[in-house]
């Protein structure tokens, strides 16, 4: 756990001081990502390194996991801290496998014990441990290079790891699969992390918490549903920008917006299906074949229309979604294929349910209706 | 054709000088290795130190070497050591800080910040990023300076045989002494081939010592 107490820093500088950190209080809960997010210049990187003592905070205290930094041997402070940084680093003249072992090989680890270790984390960001660890970093691309950085801050396994804009410098397609590489470390590793970005979308997809800074005051701590639904100011409204709501969709599973939508079965009758349909009121219902998986839909027209088994009348469904995909890719199949509903599968492709475009909207748009009422509970608070 | 037959004559001559010769540019661009090396790294700590040292060691290296022996000679008299050996060596070394120092200095300073970040970040302390990451990284530049040392002060000794230092400049003043041309190119020859292959055989050094992650 990562506890920020009225942290402040004033810069003194020639035009008189400047507030960096002002009376910083949060608290990120042990095995979260908190995402530092803000415009440039708004003091994420000062915060990050007050935690490290890379700079001296002007009042204020930090704990980390409960201890106060400041009464810690700094060497050892940061030797327990996984840093990573934006500019990545790596130090040209060690090997890859050198660079990740420095911290363990300061700390005195035995060598066999740290070298086969590196070679774990090498692979688990899908880089052969047999191709790169006795390469030299000006051998890697970018993204290489800041995969190791990224193993390197874990190579000695710190419960605490600081990150500052750690994959900024990459080309968009290879930041979201480092990203998602990250994401799946951390599922396994679990460590306590300040991360910072002045990318929303980023913000969005790595926190588990978002703290919005501007102008070295802490704006809004949320979750980044939250930020996206109730901006808490004009300021975060607009920094998060007027498509805040599409950036939602990211975040909420098809599986949430979902709901059970009885099927048919090609033997059944035109007359069960649109039974089945005005039950639901709906004008359509899906077609499953014998495994359970969607083949297939009717229309309501046609099944009021016409008489019959289901095998002479039903279409083919242009696409399908899991459960557990995001709504943005939900809805991006829906423009893509020009329908307003999709079948929804489980990971093994049988038949779930349905989700519409209605549906999206209502759900997304429940928040909103629940905070105009909520909004005067929270004042009163 | 007569130098040809006098180098031909006196190679067991020529070899001593250069052994001598060698031996005080040797002797003298070592000290100053240790001592320029950590001063040059010293004042990266602070700027106007930086500047007033490398003012000074700029200053030095303009006073001719006939001058700098003039001062030498009383100074030294002092001890018993007005001529020969002592004050070439002591020139050499004084004359071999700028080089050294500006490049040691400025092979620290531009070790890019983003290392020395990450160095601290990490836990590193300040003489552990010293030597495992900053000097490594300041080797190649390091060594451009004691290459540029070596060469200055081959020339610097030559002249250093007139306060009876030895080396290959004897050949040269007894060439001039007694108007013999023959020692007096042989003796230049002489200066000319060693600074070159000094240089030569330091540009290997300097890319061997260069560490792999960063030769070109
Ligand atoms: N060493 C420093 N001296 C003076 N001012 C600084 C220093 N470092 C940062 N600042 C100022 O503090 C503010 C926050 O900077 P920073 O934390 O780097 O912002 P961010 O990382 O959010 O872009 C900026 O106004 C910046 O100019
Ligand atoms: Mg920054």
């Amino acid at each position: 756990m990562i506890t920020l107490d009225k942290l402040t820093k004033v810069f003194e500088t020639a035009n008189g001081p400047v507030t960096a950190a002002d009376h910083v209080s949060m608290e990120v809960p042990e095995g979260e990502i908190c995402i530092l997010l803000g415009p440039s210049g708004c003091g994420k990187t000062t915060a990050l390194k007050m935690i490290n003592r890379l700079i001296p905070k002007t009042s204020g205290k930090i704990f980390i996991n409960g201890r106060d930094t400041d009464e810690q041997n700094v060497t050892e402070l940061r030797r327990g801290i996984g840093y990573v940084i934006q500019q990545i680093g790596l130090f040209p003249n060690m090997t890859i496998v050198d660079n990740i072992c420095v911290v363990p090989d300061m700390l005195g680890w035995d060598r066999a014990k740290s070298r086969k270790r590196a070679m774990e984390l090498l692979e688990m960001v899908n880089l052969d441990p047999a191709v790169f660890a006795n390469r030299f970093p000006k051998e890697l691309s970018g993204g290489q290079q800041q995969r190791v950085g990224v193993v390197r801050a874990l190579a000695a396994d710190p419960p605490v790891m600081l990150m500052d804009e750690p994959f900024g410098a990459i080309d968009p397609i290879n930041r979201e699969v480092i990203q998602d590489e990250f994401l799946k470390l951390q599922k396994e590793f679990r460590k306590t992390i300040m991360f910072v970005s002045h990318d929303i979308d980023e913000a969005v997809k790595m926190g588990d918490k978002v703290a919005i800074f501007r102008a070295g005051k802490l704006e809004q701590f949320d979750s980044p549903d939250n930020v996206l639904a109730h901006p808490a100011n004009p300021f975060i409204a607009d920094f998060v920008g007027s498509d805040r709501t599409l950036k939602r969709l990211r975040l909420v599973t098809v599986g949430q917006a979902m709901f059970d939508a009885p099927a048919v079965t090609e033997d059944d009758t035109l007359d069960r299906a649109a039974g089945v349909m005005r039950d639901l009121d709906h004008d359509f219902v899906v077609v499953t074949d014998r495994h359970g998986r969607p083949d297939g839909y009717v229309r309501q027209a046609v099944a009021e229309a016409k008489h019959g088994t289901i095998a002479e009348h039903h279409a083919r469904l242009p696409v399908t979604v899991e459960a557990g995909q995001d709504l943005r890719t939900a809805v991006s199949q829906m423009f893509t294929h020009d329908v307003t509903w999709l079948a929804v599968t489980d990971s093994q492709g049988r038949y779930q349910g349905v989700v519409t475009q209605q549906g999206i909207t209502h759900l997304l748009g429940k928040t909103y209706g629940a905070a105009a009422t909520a909004g005067t509970a929270a004042a009163a608070e | 054709m007569e130098t040809v037959g006098f180098i031909a004559d006196n190679l067991d001559l020529i070899a001593a000088l250069t052994v001598e010769h060698v031996s005080i540019v040797g002797v003298a661009v070592g000290l100053a290795i240790l001592t320029g090396v950590p001063i040059g790294i010293a004042i990266t700590q602070n700027r106007k130190v930086a500047d007033a040292v490398l003012y000074t060691a700029g200053v030095l290296i303009t006073i001719p070497s006939i001058a700098l022996f003039g001062v030498l000679i009383p100074i030294l008299s002092t001890i018993g050591h007005g001529i020969g050996y002592l004050p070439a060596v002591i020139a050499v070394l004084l004359y071999s800080q700028l080089p050294i120092i500006r490049n040691t200095y400025t092979a620290i300073n531009n070790v890019d910040p983003a290392l020395r970040e990450a160095a601290r970040g990490m836990g590193m302390r300040p003489l552990e990023r010293l030597r495992r990451v900053e000097i490594p990284l300041a080797v190649p530049v390091i060594m451009a300076g004691v290459r540029t040392a070596v060469v200055i002060n081959i020339g610097v000794t030559a002249i250093a045989a007139y306060i009876g230092a030895g080396g290959l400049g004897t050949l040269i003043s007894r060439g001039i002494s007694q108007t013999d041309p023959r020692q007096l190119v042989a003796g230049a020859l002489a200066v000319s081939l060693l600074a070159i292959v000094a240089d030569y055989a330091l540009l290997w050094a300097q890319k061997r010592l260069t560490p792999s992650g960063v030769r070109a």
